[in-house]
């Protein structure tokens, strides 16, 4: 089956190529409706007239190369093994020899019954967990049993229990929305001939299914017949890929007219896969020749069907077999950095215990080895039991082995070394922080009403530790809403767009008004040129060219009502941008584009109504660059219009003529992309009649090819596309973002590369580049765009010597800024050259890349991921982002035009690129400061434990007796000390919003992991032995000779270690809200209570020492004695470095604190956007 | 739009905030709390704050250290190693055959000199060395349930290896500890005067009231192959052997201390106390010494010089980094939240 996403597919060209027009698909019968009688559809109930289109995303004309589809699609039919065979309407024969899938679906991961085996199994995949499994098994054989079984499995079933309540929230959350969505009821055609509601989830495949407007598909249907005469059928993907605009389906005539009652047949269909955008079927109708179905024939459950008022289907895909139900993934699974040097501690951490544990093991040893005659004459031992009939030895098996079981149960006692809490601890630390990031309303984007997303709960801290940034262009630091800014037609620059009618160009229907929904400015000599006032040739070419803007498309006009009832606006719908704004453009000169079928486009031509029949299109793919469309003009004349990239256009003009408009459009092109502009140019030809009807019998016959129709389409477009009229070019600008350049210059700033990976042309990537101040005039460029691997070579060392002598210049460095194109990256990624670049690219400041495939953007993030350190972050907003965002560290989509497919993919996503800012700046730093003080408090905190455990242990004759009661043990790390560090690791800031925005390279102090290192471990680790010798030796040695008893004592040790743990963590925090103050005095009182009540319990040895011991002045002087000496070095290191070694972080604190004192009593003035300081 | 479908879409991410798109469109609402912005105190620790915490904890430490030491100083203690003195001159060879052998009468005598004044009440220890009271193996065999309801008699779970006689009949007490009980005895007399010791109200109250049955009486106790320590009264309840139950508070470390009973008399400094001491405890077997420890207390209880030491050296400590740091920042003084010393300030071409 498909294994690859459709997100992820390499060959989707990229987004924000200015050429990318949408990819009309024409497997359109063409010719049939030429010579079908038209028909104007009723206008009052929809006036979106269009013509078939078969998908919507880049990536769907030209599925993976991997993917089934296309390999299957082009190459041959579905082997009979392959196929899936449905007898429409007759679900019992379809299902014969195999049942296919009902059409429940189940997102739940459990049901009653399996929720506990499966939660369990998945909870054991963390390893921490299976040691600690191991270790209560083996406190339960009764020679090792250090703590009563109860005790023994209490802290893992409380981490487990804890998570295991979650995820069945979680799960039953899913379960109840799938309740609902099974039981929604659908129109299916029974066996009488009439269609009766049956429940969704009892609907089978073969089954006819009839579905009315504004309805959710059920099911993945085959279309057989729509209300629209032609077949058509429009469906809202919202659900699916989040575009909210329609799509068109369409039903084939073979079926359209059978009634659907007697509708019969065998459709041959590929088994069920994840590509949403292909679809591979053939359908044996009665009386018919085989037809074949492709992904324009079939409707996906999840979407909605609009404008049609009803459609019969058959069910070819059932419930999870569905491809909406194999496309929902779970979050992308990374683990973050810190995390994984974590586990080199935790290792360091092992080490320890086991050096403890050989210690203890073999002291107990020769302890026993020494003894080991006398054992039956010590009090405390004895050996014998004499208790039944023959004397025996109770719980002794000789030197050897005691030695191995003390080896074992000093690994029980001393597990909690390895912090058990520490993992639910983050994972908790982790949902608060999420909850934070969410609700951060200076991440909200008003714009598209969306909010921060977090979806992906393991990676909060490597925001705080971000290197580089890859950002996507289009849709991430621009807008993706098109303006038409400049043309050039015939030569010739029209781009001083005045303010012209400001309300737009309109038309009169019927007495309504129609106006365009968005206005354009327009040139005023432009119009006059149109208007034939500089002479009849340069109209007809002007007029050529917006004929050109308004039929070269696929653009679907709706009408929305106003509240005025006169008037009605149009909308222009489609899925390129680009596409929109030159229409709309078109509009504003007065072609105003009013209807489109798939036999023809109505367009009013300067308050003339024309009727232009569409014969034939190229859709566009990204080998040709282009597409076109085959036009019958009123004037009984044919005309091809094309429109592209430059280059590929450039390429099939016709050379040898309008010599002098070629170079001007040229010139015009290039200035154009220096403002930064998106540039097409359109062209266009006049067919005689011979060529049309021979380019019409070619196409017809690769219509209906059954192998490899694509490739014979696209022959004929570039057959058909040749020696073309330059018309003119287009320029549309894609407005920056907001805020984006201050956020590029602050992460500059935070030392933070940001490299851009875009589609676009050089030229336009520079000054994009320029605008978002990302360039800037000082630097020094070096520029990669060759044709050749050895060409690349030599730039590649010319650069890298120029760069080694600007450093080597020492002082007077102006920075530089590399710009390579996709060509030259074709001949340098993955080969040796790799590294030639990798050390280029990592001298500049910035590296721009243009003209890059979507596979050569992840394979940019994967040069520097794999040859560095440093965490990488890749933003982008569409489906050629996917690879490089799940490649990148952090990924991050932005959820704005161009669908969700980025969003899928991404860990995080959000409304606009400037809330990088605060997103790493701001909840990076505090994540990743948060979080490594989290993980290193817990190591130290469990592992002071650890120590006074042992230290008492070397007194007890080496038998691992522990003085403090097991119950407490055994709470310590889920009660007694939890809640402070999990509060802490929330709800902590080092510095606030404010100074962590107007001192970004404060930033660097995550990306030099200065807050979690392994110097900063064994600092940490040699204080814990200096406060657990503190905490036991105190009590020791006050109580040496005295009459104490164990449980008194232990006592002491516990709640003097609650308390000194908790005032270590008291003394790190750096904000003291209410909350804090509550979890770190409230766990001490907790802790307090708890011991009472341990100690009220007459069945434990320890009943009522704690208020014996309390009773006596040595109990609190000691405990004062332990917390004064136990925090002595660790306050008196802090108070030195943070005076005399300050760290940025430190200094930026203090000026928080007095600079402050008398500016202003509110400290954090909640702000609108983070520019504001600067 | 149904939110059920795009759920069923959307992938289910741990955070409950999966994919629907329409989800997500909520504004977040403004509260101190979500904003993060809570009102907080951020302390930094100037070096006015610094130098305070230290002065502040000397000035408590070293009058507390004064006044510990002072306390211990006060407490007068007598300390007698008798487990080598009361061992016949021709049994010193085989010192386990020695105590081991019922036949011999182990009476001892020792002549204790009071060093100082002594005032009542006068506490009278046994203290045991290398004593693993607190052995695991040890402290695991008894059960807290048979002490307290005559009716588990029958419970001996845990006391193993001193569960239950030959018969199967169970001990009461049972267990190791039980079986241990110390049973020295110790007679003082002072001129010719007896010295009465008060062995009521040494164990705890709460034991006796709620550990150990009034109506619990020892059973089968002692009468084993192996004999460990003392016996018991059959007829008093175990709330009532006080002994007892002094001993089955298991010391906390191998050295330790228990109470034998108080003496309720002054005691003047050069008296000598004449001690009729029963040597029976078998110490002999695993090297441990027994001492007889009489002792007055103080607000801190015995004669423990280290707390006083440790909380002058402590606060001593404290006045010495108090003073370095003034110093050290009278020397070198560096201006709080001064920017210039921020890294980029420093080095402006960045790092």
């Amino acid at each position: 089956m498909a294994a690859n996403r459709p997100s992820s597919n390499p060959s989707a060209p990229p987004d924000d190529d200015p050429d990318v027009l949408p990819k009309a698909a024409s497997r359109s019968r063409s010719s049939s409706s030429w010579h079908r009688a038209e028909r104007i559809p009723s206008s009052s109930s929809n006036s979106a007239v269009s013509f078939e289109r078969s998908t919507s995303k880049p990536v769907a004309s030209f599925p993976s190369k991997r993917s089934d589809s296309e390999k299957l699609g082009s190459q041959r039919e579905i082997s009979d093994d392959d196929a899936r065979f449905v007898y429409v309407n007759d679900p019992g024969r379809t299902n014969q020899p195999i049942k296919f899938a009902d059409n429940s679906i189940r997102t739940t991961k459990y049901s009653v019954l399996t929720f506990l085996p499966r939660n369990l199994f998945e909870q054991f995949h963390r390893v921490a967990y299976v040691y600690f499994l191991i270790l209560a098994g083996l406190n339960q054989v009764p020679q090792l049993g250090v703590f009563t079984p109860a005790a023994s499995i209490l802290p893992l079933a409380f981490v487990l229990g804890v998570t295991a309540v979650k995820d069945g929230y979680e799960d039953w959350r899913r379960h109840r929305s799938d309740r609902d969505e099974n039981n929604r009821t659908a129109q299916v055609l029974a066996p009488g001939g009439e269609f009766r509601p049956k429940r969704w989830k009892d609907i089978l495949v073969g089954e006819v299914v009839k579905v009315t407007a504004d309805e959710t598909l059920p099911c993945d249907m085959v279309l057989l017949a729509t209300s629209d005469p032609t077949g058509v059928a429009y469906v809202q993907t919202i659900n699916l890929d989040g575009e909210s605009n329609l799509k068109t389906r369409y039903a084939k005539q073979e079926t359209q007219s059978t009634p659907p009652e007697s509708t019969a047949g065998l459709i041959r269909c590929e088994k069920p896969n994840r590509n949403i955008y292909g679809f591979l079927a053939s359908a044996d109708v009665p009386g018919e020749k085989r037809v074949s179905l492709g992904p324009s024939n079939i409707i996906l459950r999840g979407c909605e069907l609009k404008n049609t008022s009803w459609v019969v289907g058959v069910a070819v895909y059932t419930g999870q077999d569905t491809k909406v139900m194999l496309n929902s993934s779970g979050a992308p699974s990374k683990r973050s950095r810190l995390e994984a040097h974590m586990n080199r501690e935790v290792i360091l951490l092992a080490v320890a215990l086991v050096a403890l544990c050989s210690i203890v093991t073999v002291l107990a040893g020769v302890w026993l080895a020494n003894h080991h005659h006398e054992l039956n004459d010590l009090l405390y031992y004895r050996k014998e039991d004499y208790s039944g009939p023959k004397t025996d030895t109770y719980n002794y098996y000789g030197v050897g082995w005691e030695t191995v079981f003390s080896f074992l149960k000093s690994v029980i006692i001393f597990q909690v070394m390895i912090p058990i809490a520490l993992y639910i601890s983050m994972e908790l630390v982790r949902l608060g922080q999420a909850f934070f990031m969410i609700q951060d309303k200076n991440m909200f984007d008003e714009g598209s009403k969306t909010r921060f997303q977090c979806r992906a709960l393991n990676i909060n801290e490597d925001l705080g530790q971000i290197k580089y940034v890859f950002s996507d262009k289009t849709g991430t630091l621009t807008e993706n809403k098109m303006e038409f800014r400049c043309a050039s037609v015939g030569g010739v620059d029209y781009s001083a767009a005045s303010d012209g009618e400001e309300d737009g160009h309109s038309i009169t229907v019927d007495g309504e008004t129609w106006r365009p929904k968005m206005s354009v400015k327009t040139d005023p000599e432009l119009m006059n040129a149109l208007m034939g006032g500089e002479g009849i040739e340069k109209a007809n070419r002007a007029r050529d060219f917006f004929l050109a803007l308004a039929t070269c498309n696929t653009i679907v006009p709706i009408l929305v009502d106003t509240p005025e009832p006169s008037l009605k606006l149009i909308d222009y719908q489609g899925e390129s941008p680009d596409e929109q704004a030159l229409v709309y453009a078109a509009a504003a000169y007065g072609f105003v584009l009013m209807q489109r079928t798939s036999g023809h486009i109505l367009i009013d031509v300067v308050g003339e109504r024309q009727r232009f029949d569409v014969l034939g299109l190229h859709e566009f793919d990204s080998d040709r660059k282009r597409m076109s469309v085959i036009i019958g003009c009123p004037d009984r004349t044919v005309k091809l219009f094309v429109k592209g990239a430059d280059n590929s256009m450039f390429g099939v003009v016709q050379k040898n003529l309008d010599l002098d408009i070629i170079h001007a459009t040229k010139t015009n092109l290039h200035s154009y992309s220096s403002l930064g502009l998106r540039t097409l140019v359109v062209g266009m030809r006049e067919l005689s009649e011979h060529e049309f009807k021979k380019w019409q019998s070619a196409y017809e016959n690769a219509t209906t090819a059954l192998i490899g129709r694509g490739k014979l389409l696209k022959a004929i477009a570039s057959n058909a596309e040749r020696d073309l009229h330059i018309l003119g070019a287009s320029g549309i600008e894609d407005k920056l973002q907001q805020g984006v350049p201050e956020a590029i210059e602050s992460m500059r700033q935070a030392g933070i590369k940001v490299w851009v990976l875009t589609g676009d042309k050089q030229e336009t990537a520079i000054s994009i580049g320029y605008s978002c101040k990302l360039l800037t005039s000082e630097m020094t460029q070096i520029v990669i765009n060759s044709n050749s691997r050895e060409s690349c070579k030599r730039r590649l060392q010319d650069a890298a010597s120029m760069s080694s002598r600007l450093a080597g210049a020492g002082s007077a460095k102006s920075p530089l800024a590399l710009i390579i194109d996709g060509t030259s990256l074709v001949y340098i990624l993955e080969t040796e050259l790799e590294e030639e670049l990798f050390k280029v690219a990592t001298t500049c400041d910035v590296v721009l890349c243009c003209r890059v495939a979507p596979l050569q953007k992840a394979g940019i993030v994967a040069l520097i991921k794999n040859r560095t350190d440093d965490m990488t972050l890749a933003i982008g907003d569409g489906a050629n982002d996917v690879s490089m965002i799940q490649m990148a560290d952090v990924g991050i989509g932005i959820s704005g035009q161009e669908g969700r497919q980025a969003v899928m993919a991404s860990d995080f996503a959000m409304g606009q690129f400037r809330f990088l800012v605060p997103l790493l700046l701001v909840h990076g730093h505090w994540n990743y400061q948060r979080m490594a003080y989290m993980i290193l408090y817990n190591f130290y905190r469990n592992a002071v434990f650890v120590f006074v455990l042992f230290w008492y242990v070397l007194y007890t004759a080496y038998s691992l007796t522990s003085a403090i009661s097991e119950w407490s043990s055994v709470l310590y790390s889920v009660i007694y000390t939890a809640l402070p560090t999990i509060i802490v690791g929330i709800l902590d800031k080092d510095l606030s919003r404010k100074t962590l925005l107007k001192y970004p390279q404060l930033y660097r102090a995550g990306q030099r992991d200065e807050r979690y290192n392994l110097k900063l471990f064994i600092f940490t680790m040699m204080d814990c032995i200096w406060q657990s010798i503190a905490i036991f030796y105190i009590p020791y040695l006050a109580y040496r000779h005295s009459d104490v008893d164990v449980s008194g004592l232990g006592d002491l040790w516990i709640l003097a270690v609650v308390i000194l743990v908790n005032i270590h963590l008291a003394m790190d925090v750096f904000r003291w809200n209410w909350l804090t103050h509550a979890s770190v005095w409230g766990c001490i009182a907790a802790t307090v209570i708890c011991v009472i009540i341990i100690d009220s319990i007459w069945m434990l040895p320890g009943y009522w020492a704690i208020f014996n011991m309390m009773g006596t002045g040595l109990f609190w002087l000691c405990l004062l004695g332990i917390i004064v000496a136990g925090m002595v070095p660790r306050f008196a290191t802090k108070a030195l470095t943070e005076y005399f070694l300050p760290s940025d972080v430190q200094i930026a604190r203090e000026l928080e604190k007095f600079q402050n004192l008398n500016a202003s009593t509110i400290l954090e003035i909640p702000m609108s956007t983070f520019s504001d300081p600067q | 739009m149904n939110s059920s479908s795009g759920s069923a879409a959307g992938p289910s991410s741990g955070s409950g905030d999966g994919s629907a798109p329409r989800r997500n469109s909520k504004r977040p609402k403004y509260s101190k709390f979500t904003q993060q912005e809570l009102p907080a105190c951020k302390p930094i620790l100037t070096p006015k704050w610094v130098i305070s915490v230290f002065t502040l904890v000397g000035v408590i430490f070293v009058p507390i250290g004064i006044a510990a030491l002072m306390a211990s100083n006060n407490v007068v203690e007598i300390v007698d190693r008798y487990d080598t003195e009361c061992i016949p001159a021709n049994m010193t060879g085989d010192k386990v055959a020695y105590i081991q052998n019922d036949d011999i009468i182990k009476t001892c005598t020792r002549n204790l000199t009071v060093p100082k004044d002594m005032d009542q009440p006068i506490y009278v220890y046994y203290q045991l060395d290398n004593f693993y009271q607190n052995h695991r193996r040890y402290v695991k065999s008894r059960n807290d349930a048979q002490l307290k309801d005559a009716d588990q008699a029958n419970k001996t779970s845990g006391c193993d290896p001193e569960k239950t006689t030959k018969d199967g009949s169970p001990i009461v007490p049972c267990g190791l500890i039980a079986w241990s009980l110390f049973n020295d005895t110790y007679n003082f007399t002072l001129g010719n005067k007896n010295l009465s010791v008060n062995k009521n109200g040494i164990s705890w109250k709460s034991d006796r009231d709620h550990k150990f049955g009034k109506d619990v009486f020892p059973k089968n106790f002692q009468n084993g192959i192996l004999r460990g320590g003392a016996s018991l009264d059959s007829n008093k309840p175990l709330n009532e052997q006080e002994d007892l139950i002094v001993w089955m508070r298991t010391a906390a470390l191998p050295t330790f201390r228990k109470l034998y009973g108080k003496i309720h008399q002054d005691l003047k400094a050069n008296d000598i106390i004449m001690v009729t001491l029963e040597n029976n405890y078998n110490t002999y077997s695993f090297n441990g010494k027994k001492k007889l420890v009489l002792s007055t207390s103080s607000w801190l209880g015995g004669k423990n010089d280290f707390l006083g030491i440790a909380y002058l050296t402590i606060g001593g400590l404290c006045f010495f980094l108090a003073t370095a740091f003034t110093v050290v920042y009278l020397v070198k003084p560096r201006k709080l939240g001064d920017p210039s010393y921020l890294s980029w300030n420093r080095n402006p071409s960045g790092h």
